[in-house]
């Protein structure tokens, strides 16, 4: 049904990584990764200010898109397409 | 273990540490041809990334995490894979014993050989692990006879090769196969790092961190003796996340055997010890700045003026007469307690855990 289609780079799914520390919301977001297909955008949100670094060399690393890396008053939001 | 494929690139586990060893001997096998990936074990011991968060000093300094560099740098995928629980019986019962402190190196490369060996991370396994282990670098771990008691106890066999001192060993499986050329890997030996340092310079390696004890915690003189007074204190040796996590942070201050102080040394570390405020009795000067403190144990109302006392010594009002020390219980009852800060001369250094 196309009214149930998500528009391009909406997130499929979420992570909620707030409280961990680096490197564990990395950690999650791999394992979280390993079960999506390709294509697929995940939403990652996370309070330690170690992410802004980990999660973006994670996803090059990888080869995933990070579409989204957002700073917001207590918290850290991303949006990675799978690659 | 995969099939035996003609022609495919053979694929290889490099455990990553993060530090220089471990990405020089993922390189050179790299440069090789071989389909190398990075697996790097998270135990909750290492040094890496978080107590960088933690501690605000360390603010300055960008917030790396050394094995995804090194994977970068690389250019080969990482698996950071976390073996917090399973790690806990190689910490509390190595079978090879520790090294200097409560570092049980010995059973924990065997572990961690085993577990690259085995994991499942990818649908394809690995034909065979490369470490960056040097014979004679560490004491307990990477001496010529530990080397092979590595390669047997992981399950590995010749299957472990260690690029840069596979020239004072006996050719494994990858070299005799011919996987790998030998004469392009290396005879290093002993603690020099000189050799290192040029194999480093020659790839054009710089900005490589150098962790100066061990990959990890228990290497620590001070970690391991607030480790081995929380198993004294308890009676029983045993820890969970959170324990190892907080012996990472603050002042541990024991006045009696059934109860401690954990003192926030700076806004960090203040921010990191309110997560467990729900947890645990806590308390904060509310008449000076001062520390966020928690209490471990079962203090009775004695004690926790005799905390408050310490709490104060340690807040902006450590040279007033009277400061004033809310207590909170995690019940959500509170009270506020005036004390007189504690003096250095009264303050026991026996009571400071870890030295
Ligand atoms: S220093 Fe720590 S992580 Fe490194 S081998 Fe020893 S026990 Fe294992």
């Amino acid at each position: 049904m196309k009214g149930s289609q998500k528009p391009h780079g909406a997130p499929t799914t979420r992570l909620d990584a707030r409280g961990l520390l680096c490197p564990l919301p990395v950690i999650r977001t791999q394992d979280r990764v390993r079960m999506l297909k390709v294509g697929d955008v995940l939403e990652v949100v996370a309070t330690d200010p170690g992410v802004l670094h980990d999660i973006p060399a994670w996803c090059r690393v990888h080869g995933h898109r990070l579409l989204v890396t957002e700073q917001r008053a207590d918290d850290f939001r991303f949006h990675i397409e799978v690659a | 273990m995969r099939n035996e494929t003609v022609n495919v690139p053979k694929r290889a586990a490099a455990l990553i540490s993060g530090g220089l060893d471990s990405m020089l001997a993922a390189k050179v096998v790299l440069d090789q041809g071989v389909d190398v990936e990075g697996i790097n074990f998270f135990t909750g011991f290492c040094v890496e990334g978080h107590t960088h968060a933690i501690r605000k000093r360390g603010r300055s300094r960008e917030k790396r995490n050394n094995a995804l560099w090194v994977a970068e740098q690389l250019g080969i995928k990482l698996h950071i894979v976390d073996v917090i629980d399973e790690y806990k019986d190689i910490v509390l019962n190595p079978k090879h014993g520790y090294g200097a402190n409560l570092n049980p190196c010995l059973d924990c490369k065997i572990f961690m050989v085993n577990k690259a060996l085995t994991q499942d991370v990818l649908d394809r396994g690995f034909d065979f692990v490369i470490t960056g282990e040097v014979i004679g670098q560490r004491p307990k771990s990477q001496r010529a006879d530990t080397m092979p008691v590595i390669a047997r106890e992981s399950g590995a066999g010749d299957r472990l090769l260690r690029p840069l001192c596979a020239l004072n060993l006996p050719p494994t499986l990858p070299e005799r196969e011919g996987w790998v050329d030998r004469d392009q890997l290396f005879g290093f030996h002993g603690r020099d790092r000189k050799p290192q340092m040029a194999l480093a310079e020659s790839f054009g390696f710089s900005d490589y961190a150098q962790p100066a004890g061990g990959c990890c915690f228990l290497t620590d003189e001070r970690y391991a003796g607030k480790l081995a007074d929380l198993w004294d204190a308890r009676g029983v040796r045993d820890y969970d996340f959170d324990d190892i996590m907080l012996l990472k942070v603050g002042r541990h201050i024991r006045p009696a055997p059934h109860y401690k102080l954990i003192v926030g040394r700076e806004e960090g570390e203040n921010n990191f010890l309110a997560g467990y405020r729900r947890r645990f009795v806590h308390l904060d000067t509310v008449s000076h700045t001062g520390p966020l403190t928690l209490i471990d144990g079962e203090p009775t109302d004695a004690d926790l003026v005799l905390a408050a006392r310490i709490a104060a010594r340690y807040s902006q009002g450590r040279t007033a007469a009277e400061v004033s020390v809310n207590v909170h219980r995690p019940s959500g009852v509170s009270a506020e307690l005036r004390v007189a800060p504690m003096l250095p001369t009264e303050l026991n250094p026996a009571w400071h855990v870890g030295g």
